[in-house]
């Protein structure tokens, strides 16, 4: 077996600002993952989609415009309408603090808000794949 | 763990979930990948599209053009877009969705990336047993896009029914289309950004380096394009269809089966290899370390496991 931690980050909406998700990509992949990026401006319906097909283990969302309580739960819930609510989501962004409990009611594992290190995503996604086990 | 059996039942139905799932086991040699993949075999139908050339010619551009042309005519498209994995940390960032993000919510487009997971070639060593999922499960094309490192991607010819190589100007001179291998392995060689300075270069430099293709072999046909204004893309329909429909089903099969056997073979090779290891030295690992020690050369191991499984063959009475 040669199994791989598959990460999928999207960027839903019409927020263009990518250098998060882009960092967050390659420090997955310096971390030994295999890291699918969807490029900018996706629709949930598309990120959900890719996922599935992908065959991630988890979906990292990102998004600084602050349409992230809309297009967060849409997510969620497009992945679980798709019988894949087993996939975990995390998010990024210009969160603010009273969004993060509505987000993590949505399905989201965690949400982690600028100037997190890289490390702490790469800790969170290996303690979950420890949990899963 | 969802059953064999339940896996090729929904593959069947046309589950989007199952489709995805059998690809990471055969993907991860998971221990029913071959089980999955005895089913599926027979059941592959249409053909396979193979698109290699250097990192930056536009391959993933190319195929969201594909994709586009076979839904036009209502066809189920598969992708299998490869991209290298590091060899250092296995790790892989895998972009080719972003050129293809016009597809992105098709329900009857099934994209799927793949690390090489340290597979030389530019191919993933399960691109094939990929191939075979995806083509079984109804998608025709399925089109695979090869790790662009250029000179090393003659895999990708013994695996698809008809490979693209796809150049562009101003990666190097005339002796770069001289090297062996890589031209003769297009069944058509597409010369995309003919918009950009260099490209009448271009094709002086690979027409003329066709000219010296052994006689025996069929010469590909040179067409120009470029992928993001659309020019040239209709002669390239035109010709991909010709060597379509010139390549019979029962050749096509053939083929696919005698490739695959010879894939197999090799990847059987090494596991029957890592067990004679286990056998003779306790493993690789402590085989590789009395090479570094100066005690033994790889030669001598190599022969000494070739000996051993000989005695073993002996051993079982048979010839």
């Amino acid at each position: 077996m040669n199994r791989k931690i598959r990460v999928l980050i999207g960027k839903p909406g019409l927020d263009g600002h990518d250098r998060g998700a882009k960092y967050i990509a390659r420090a997955l992949r310096d971390a030994g993952m295999e890291v699918v990026y969807t490029g900018i401006r996706q629709t949930p319906e598309a990120i959900a989609d890719a996922a599935i097909q992908e065959d991630v283990d988890f979906v990292g969302i990102s998004l600084l415009s602050g349409a992230h309580n809309h297009l967060f739960p849409e997510v969620a819930r497009l992945l679980k309408e798709k019988d894949a609510s087993d996939i975990i989501l995390f998010g990024g962004g210009v969160i603010p603090e009273e969004d993060i409990p509505g987000l993590k009611d949505a399905g989201y594992a965690a949400i982690f808000t600028p100037g997190t290190p890289a490390a702490e995503v790469v800790g969170f996604i290996n303690l979950q794949m420890e949990k899963r086990q | 763990m969802t059953s064999t059996a339940d896996i090729i039942r929904d593959i069947g139905e046309g589950s989007i979930r199952a489709i995805a799932r059998a690809l990471s086991r055969v993907e991860n040699g998971s221990p029913d990948s071959a089980d999955i993949l005895d089913v599926l075999f027979g059941k592959q139908q249409g053909f396979t599209l193979g698109i290699t050339g250097p990192p930056g010619a536009g391959k993933s551009t190319l195929v969201n053009r594909m994709i586009t042309r076979y839904r036009t005519t209502d066809n189920s498209v598969g992708v299998i877009a490869v991209d290298p994995s590091s060899p250092f940390t296995g790790g892989a960032l895998l972009g080719d969705r972003i050129r293809m993000q016009s597809h992105a919510s098709d329900p009857k487009v099934f994209i799927r990336s793949m690390g090489s997971r340290g597979h030389l070639g530019g191919l993933s060593g399960a691109t094939r047993d990929a191939s075979c999922v995806l083509s079984a499960a109804g998608y025709s094309p399925v089109i695979i896009e090869t790790v662009g490192v250029g000179q090393a991607e003659v895999e990708i010819a013994d695996l698809a029914h008809i490979t693209l190589l796809v150049l562009v100007p101003g990666l190097g001179d005339d002796v770069q289309s001289m090297k062996a291998g890589i031209m003769e392995i297009g069944d058509i060689i597409v010369l995309n950004k003919a918009d950009r300075n260099g490209i009448d270069q271009l094709e002086s430099y690979v027409k003329a380096s066709l000219e010296f293709m052994p006689a025996d072999l069929k010469k590909p046909e040179v067409i120009r394009i470029s992928a993001v204004s659309g020019e040239g893309l209709e002669d390239l329909w035109g010709a991909i269809d010709r060597l379509v429909a010139a390549q019979t089903g029962e050749e096509k099969t053939a083929r696919s089966a005698v490739k695959t056997l010879n894939g197999i073979l090799t990847e059987n090779g090494i596991i029957i290899s890592e067990k004679l290891l286990e056998i003779e030295y306790n493993g690789r690992k402590a085989a590789e370390e009395l090479i570094l020690a100066g005690q033994l050369s790889p030669y001598a191991i190599g022969k000494k496991l070739l000996e051993r499984a000989e005695g073993m063959f002996k051993h079982n009475g048979s010839k």
